[in-house]
């Protein structure tokens, strides 16, 4: 009996083990570049790795799912659905845009992983928008060894401009340390002589704010610093609000997350402590920290805990649908992108996708790495877009957007006001007095 | 584990060109596996050579763990911030001071090897599910201290580790799978032999019945701590070639999710085994790639496609351990009608199997163990 049965597993077992190898083989990755079409009337060559006569391919690093992913994992779904407008529309040059985005679960080690997949296997033109300081901070040196673009990197870390170690990355959005000078600057005007604390995250995001702050809100005017770590923040940060509110602080400064802002607001509310608080754009999109808001407290408390809040924004507000750009944006959104919600994650994504459109139509037809990177140092301060300031690219300098202009958050919105400004990190703070931009004719129809 | 005296001398007598001597054997062996390794990771793109240098740090990780799980039946749920030591302590080494490269990665095993000594001595004292507690904690606990101490441990950005230089005109990730290859034969020659060992036996021994192995003269403590020592700097030169191939160094990569996939891979493999230890390196690196090449396949909107490459991942997990329980080395050796290893189980999985095949036993109204009839 015992025998018989033994030797039935091991058939059963060979069956199982041959389904699950037929199944993975089936499954093995697709990385494969895609051929050239027969007949080329464009004049395009393949001219580069991720391009051919009729495809450019693009690769990212994004959380599409874990802590990190609720309101980010919107961004590559909203800046697809530009390209997929572009390619609609001739693509450039006609060449169509392929956008391939790995899930990186926010955690270096696997960007460390899934980069090199982009880079070694599915052999990418250019990383565009990879999300993250601590995931990109730890392929950076890879990427540059590689020779390839690292653009317009999601994360206002002050560190992706280095033009003499990593020449190949470009930062877009405006740095926490030029965020951190214009909210302390408005601090120090309009609420001066009330005692200020501050409430930031324990990395490189936090760090850059505050030291942003500290170059224009008095010294003696700080009466707390707490921070927070990522990793322990589901256990909540009541420690942390109550220290501010037995320190006397009335004004909260605050570098979070959206989700770091949402237990903020309501570990606050629990103990009765209603600061003013004013909010580093990352953690203040009003969509965003309202689902947070209503998600943690069950029900029980909403966006009204955001009412009132200050930020800054280097866009136009994306609730502001009168303006020129935000309409056409949401035209496009409704048309190719309508899954996901339109909040400022939708818009950033899509603002950085004009700027790539902008940057490989200047590029040219013969498109190379190299050759993108030089038109960006050399163009790519002319470029136009929804943003409220110029861009700074050049051959010194690899930030993007250096200015701000200060918002308040009301009514589920955020209504930006007041003049707007620019600064470099050291330098001093200025007024941008130019027009902003308008979209081209007929854009998003 | 491998070193059954009866399946040894089967397989010599099988395999005649295999020498007698254990360490020639395992020796030979290595060479033999080196020499085909040699010439995959020459057919292989720098991705291809990139996966199997993850794969060979996986595998030293996991031969660790199974030594001291399968071999001598402690759970470790604190493997991976045995590494994290193994992984730090290389990075500091080469961001800070100008010693050579390979001095660094020994450098991590042995401060990992120093840890294990410490955790050791305290868990000589702890059984079972309080052992598996005491590694848990220090799993959740140590990469907190690089973040508490950020000035030394570069906080939760960590610390970059610049890319081995490969010697001439070899792509730097070709270099990297030799290296890491030929680490893990080297390891996989050491702990074959210690199991050949009286060291191996001892182990086996405290394994399957501690107050038997104290009576016939084996130091319980100290083999139990020696177990722990020998493990963690496995872990630890697996965690400090592990910062070469990420290129940094931080706490988010050592989570207790690692220490977790660690002893999956161990199960997976199958434990006890330094085969099954390489089955599970496999199967880590491979199969969430494999799944989520087919999620983004089917092109379904990618909050649900990133989530069901998990679930797949989960499920291929599941699907392997109801077909093979003794893990996959385990199914193998049944295909190739090897006999099974005689204790080749999770110690605490091994307690419920005994206690499951008594309860049938005695359902079946027949008496088992021998217990029973001492007269």
């Amino acid at each position: 009996m015992r025998t018989s049965l033994r030797a039935a597993h091991p058939y059963r077992l060979a069956a199982g083990l041959a389904a699950v190898s037929v199944l993975a083989a089936a499954c093995g990755s697709s990385g494969g570049s895609s051929g050239t079409s027969g007949n080329n009337t464009s004049g395009n060559t393949a001219s580069a790795p991720g391009v051919t006569a009729t495809t450019i391919t693009l690769g990212a690093t994004e959380p599409l799912t874990g802590p990190a992913a609720p309101g980010y994992s919107e961004i590559a779904p909203a800046s697809t659905a530009v390209f997929k407008y572009v390619n609609a529309h001739g693509g450039i040059d006609g060449r169509t845009i392929k956008y391939i985005v790995e899930n990186d679960q926010y955690d270096p080690s696997i960007t460390a992983t899934k980069t090199r997949e982009l880079i070694l296997q599915d052999n990418v033109f250019a990383l565009f928008d990879p999300l993250g300081t601590p995931t990109d901070l730890a392929v950076q040196p890879f990427v540059n060894s590689e020779k390839v673009p690292q653009l317009f990197i999601a994360s206002g870390c002050a560190c992706w401009s280095q033009p003499q170690k990593y020449p190949w990355s470009f930062g877009w959005q405006t740095n926490y340390i030029i965020e951190g000078k214009i909210l302390g600057q408005y601090i120090k005007a309009n609420y001066a002589g009330k005692k200020v604390g501050y409430l930031y995250q324990n990395d490189e995001f936090g760090q850059d704010g505050v030291k942003g702050l500290d170059m224009q809100v008095p010294a003696a005017s700080v009466v707390s610093r707490q921070t927070y770590d990522t990793t322990t923040l589901s256990a909540g940060l009541g420690n942390q609000m109550a220290a501010l509110k037995a320190a006397g602080a009335q004004v909260v400064a605050m570098y979070t997350i959206p989700a770091a802002t949402a237990l903020a607001m309501l570990a606050a509310a629990e103990i009765g402590y209603h600061p003013q608080y004013v909010i580093s754009n990352v953690g203040a999109d009003p969509p965003t920290v309202t689902k947070l808001l209503s998600s943690f407290s069950k029900g029980k408390a909403g966006g009204n805990l955001l009412e009132g809040a200050i930020t800054a924004g280097y866009l136009p507000s994306e609730s502001n649908y009168g303006n020129a750009w935000v309409s056409d944006f949401r035209k496009i959104w409704k048309k190719y992108d309508a899954g996901e919600p339109w909040d400022g994650n939708t818009e950033y994504g899509m603002a950085v996708a004009y700027t790539m459109v902008n940057l490989l139509r200047a590029a040219g037809r013969n498109l190379t790495r190299q050759g993108l990177v030089k038109t960006l140092e050399a163009k790519g301060a002319t470029f136009t877009g929804p943003g409220l300031v110029p861009f700074s690219y050049s051959k010194t300098d690899h930030y993007g957007y250096q200015g701000m202009q200060i918002g308040k958050e009301t009514g589920g919105g955020i209504t930006l006001s007041g003049p707007v400004h620019v600064t470099t990190n050291n330098g001093p703070i200025k007024t941008y007095s130019g027009s902003p931009a308008s979209p081209p004719a007929g854009f998003g129809s | 584990m491998n070193g059954d005296p009866q399946r040894s001398a089967g397989l010599a007598a099988r395999s005649p060109r295999l020498p007698r001597q254990p360490l020639a054997r395992h020796l030979t062996l290595a060479v033999a596996a080196g020499i085909v390794l040699f010439f995959i990771t020459a057919g292989l793109g720098s991705y291809g050579n990139f996966q199997v240098s993850q794969i060979a740090v996986y595998a030293i990780a996991v031969a660790g763990l199974t030594l001291l799980t399968g071999g001598n039946g402690q759970i470790s749920l604190g493997h991976g911030a045995l590494m994290a030591v193994g992984a730090y302590t290389t990075a500091l080494l080469i961001a800070r001071t100008h010693t050579p490269v390979w001095v660094t990665i020994l450098a991590g095993g042995a401060a990992a090897a120093v840890l294990g000594l410490i955790i050791g001595l305290a868990a000589a004292r702890l059984r079972g599910p309080y052992l598996a507690g005491v590694t848990l904690a220090l799993a959740l606990a140590l990469p907190e201290v690089a973040v508490k101490y950020s000035g030394v441990f570069g906080g939760e950005q960590g610390i970059t580790v610049p890319p081995l230089t490969a010697p001439g005109s070899l792509s730097a990730e070709r270099w990297l799978a030799w290296v890491c290859l030929i680490a893990a034969l080297a390891v996989m020659v050491l702990l074959a032999n210690l199991n050949r060992s009286r060291f191996g036996r001892a182990f086996r021994a405290v394994r399957d019945d501690e107050i038997a192995a104290s009576l016939a003269g084996v130091n319980v403590p100290r083999t139990q701590i020696l177990a722990f020592v020998v493990s963690s700097a496995c872990a630890g030169l697996a965690g400090a070639l592990y910062g070469f191939g990420t290129g940094i160094v931080n706490p988010g990569e050592f989570t207790i999710g690692l220490s977790i996939s660690l002893l999956a891979g161990m199960v997976i493999g199958g434990a006890g085994s330094l085969a099954g230890a390489w089955w599970g390196a496999l199967v880590l690196v491979l199969v969430p790639q494999w799944s989520t090449s087919f999620s983004n396949s089917l092109n379904l909107p990618s909050g649900v496609a990133s989530n069901l490459a998990l679930i797949i991942y989960g499920a291929v997990l599941i699907v392997v351990m109801i077909l093979a329980p003794a893990g996959i080395q385990g199914g193998v050796r049944r295909l190739l009608g090897l006999p099974r290893l005689p204790a080749a189980r999770v110690p605490v999985l091994g307690r419920w199997q005994a206690a499951r095949s008594r309860d049938r036993a005695q359902a079946e109204g027949s008496r088992v163990g021998s217990a029973d009839h001492i007269p």
